[in-house]
């Protein structure tokens, strides 16, 4: 258990210890909360959907704790760059308990950033239907979190190069993002839309958060959870045989 | 679970032996049936131009790639077949740098105390005894990002004694210091191998350094071992009056840009062979 407490911890400390990322992390959710909130609302409103900003803000916390994870695809290939990986591979312990710290390390991060939006959410005017229901709605991000850190980790294991992050952010992660209805509602898609949204993790983690946060949800809570613990067990094991395989 | 590694008087006895070592990459062949034994308590050098196979040895030896054939021992044990104990008994600083920037100089001590199952109490004990004897002390609570290439260095030496390993690895730790630098380094080094017993197995590209601490020597080239002595059987084999003449004698005088492109070509098989 120590292994993997100090190799939490070390994310951990990284994170808080970067002001700079948690500054530069708040841009994209601002844009998409400011142009597109207030951009989109009226349309949005007069289409009988109610407040975009009600409608979106879960969404757009589903999108900070996904780029957050996955951004731990870059802290691996920082150590793999400069040398720590090598440091934790030699040591005389299991792969699996290092995954796992990095994973819950990379996870515990994303869902700091998903709070810190969700604080921005609330200044910007989003009210949580039940406030009983927010800590319900934050073991959903936590599962959101592990899920895309232990991609990110899988993804981590496999790339070496800086280059390979940028084919991930745009052939999987803004893909995973844009199906997930974070910013549209799941309803009323054509047949294409409508099954490729069904296929990606994100989306039932957006509409159970949506669910516990505004009440609307398109699959239940319980589905949502469901799936998501599902794919979250698939993932870290994927990720662990990931990176059962890294040779430094 | 933790045991002290208790590195011994100096012995007769191989703490590292390797036998007929082959390592391929594709049709790329790092290492050719390379054999040598490295006693216990000794500061063994392993010299060679770039490219030679040094750097693929030391992985082999410390778990991080597997011989293609050919057996190697370290402490008794297959670090092929017995990883984890093998793990215990070295402490290792790689070519290129391997600290966390961002973590402080005690930070980095402690992961890696606690990776090596090192109890809390021994752990802080010998942390600051290593730090103080590498002269780091002061600067424990500093970002590593905020220090010098010499001080880390002397930190990833400082980090893989921790564990009081039996086998300490050093893969060119000198590259790219200044000459005060180097200088303290190996000062620190020899102190250590006379006090605690340690097993020092160094590559190092400045062959003044290798004639300063090494008692035995190998020189390894295009994957083969082409000579092992002393630094003074070296000389006399070769009939020349300094290390960096015999090595030339032993390696030839062509600058490595074939070697170099061999290695960069073994990276680039290795990354298609580890897919």
């Amino acid at each position: 258990m120590s292994v993997i407490y100090v190799l939490w911890l070390r994310e951990v400390k990284k994170y808080l210890r970067s002001r700079v990322q948690i500054v530069a992390s708040l841009g994209s959710p601002l844009m998409y909360l400011g142009v597109l909130g207030f951009g989109l609302g009226p349309v949005f409103q007069r289409a009988g959907e109610g407040k975009y900003l009600q409608f979106m803000a879960p969404g757009v916390i589903g999108m900070t704790v996904l780029f957050t994870a996955m951004f731990s695809v870059i802290a691996m290939l920082w150590d793999r760059q400069f040398g720590f990986l090598k440091e934790t591979l030699v040591a005389p312990v299991p792969r699996l308990l290092i995954m796992i710290g990095r994973t819950l390390g990379g996870a515990t991060v994303a869902v700091l950033q998903g709070a810190l939006i969700f604080a921005v959410t609330l200044i910007a005017g989003f009210r949580p239907a039940n406030l009983l229901a927010v800590p319900l709605a934050f073991l959903v991000i936590a599962l959101i979190a592990v899920i895309f850190s232990a991609l990110a980790t899988a993804i981590g294991s496999s790339i070496k190069e800086m280059q390979g992050f940028q084919m991930v952010m745009n052939f999987l992660v803004m893909p995973l993002f844009f199906l997930s209805g974070a910013i549209y509602p799941l309803e009323g898609l054509p047949r294409i839309l409508g099954a490729l949204t069904r296929v990606d993790p994100l989306t039932y983690g957006v509409d159970g958060v949506r669910g516990l946060l505004t009440g609307r949800t398109h699959f239940g809570v319980a589905l949502d959870v469901a799936v998501l613990l599902g794919v979250g067990v698939l993932f870290v094991l994927f990720g662990a045989w990931r990176f059962s395989k890294i040779e430094a | 679970m933790y045991a002290r590694n208790f590195a011994g008087p100096v012995s007769d006895r191989p703490i590292i032996r390797v036998q007929h070592v082959v390592k391929t990459f594709g049709k790329l062949t790092a290492v050719n049936d390379v054999s040598f034994d490295v006693r216990a308590g000794k500061i063994f050098a392993f010299l060679g131009p770039n490219g030679a196979g040094k750097t693929t040895t030391i992985k082999m030896l410390t778990t991080l790639l597997r011989p293609t054939s050919g057996s190697l021992e370290l402490d008794g044990l297959d670090p092929t077949t017995h990883q984890t104990e093998v793990r215990k008994r070295f402490g290792v600083v790689f070519q290129d740098p391997s600290l966390d920037s961002e973590l402080t100089a005690w930070e980095n001590m402690d992961i890696h105390g606690v990776l090596y199952h090192v109890p809390r109490q021994i752990r802080r004990e010998r942390s600051e005894t290593l730090l103080k004897m590498f002269e780091l002390w002061e600067r424990r609570a500093d970002l590593v990002k905020t220090f010098s290439g010499g001080m880390k260095r002397r930190l990833e030496i400082t980090r893989g004694l921790l564990h009081t390993p039996k086998v300490l690895f050093l893969d060119e730790p000198t590259l790219g210091l200044d000459p005060q630098s180097r200088n303290q380094m190996w000062t620190l080094v020899r102190n250590l191998n006379k006090a605690e017993g340690v097993t020092v197995f160094l590559t190092t590209h400045y062959m003044d350094e290798a004639d300063r601490v090494a008692d035995r020597i190998a020189v390894i080239d295009h994957g083969r071992i082409v000579a092992t002595g002393s630094s003074a059987e070296l000389k006399q084999q070769t009939g020349t009056d300094s290390l960096e003449a015999a090595f030339l004698k032993l390696t030839g005088t062509t600058i490595r840009d074939e070697s170099a492109t061999a290695a960069d070509q073994m990276r680039q098989v290795s990354r298609v062979w580890r897919r």
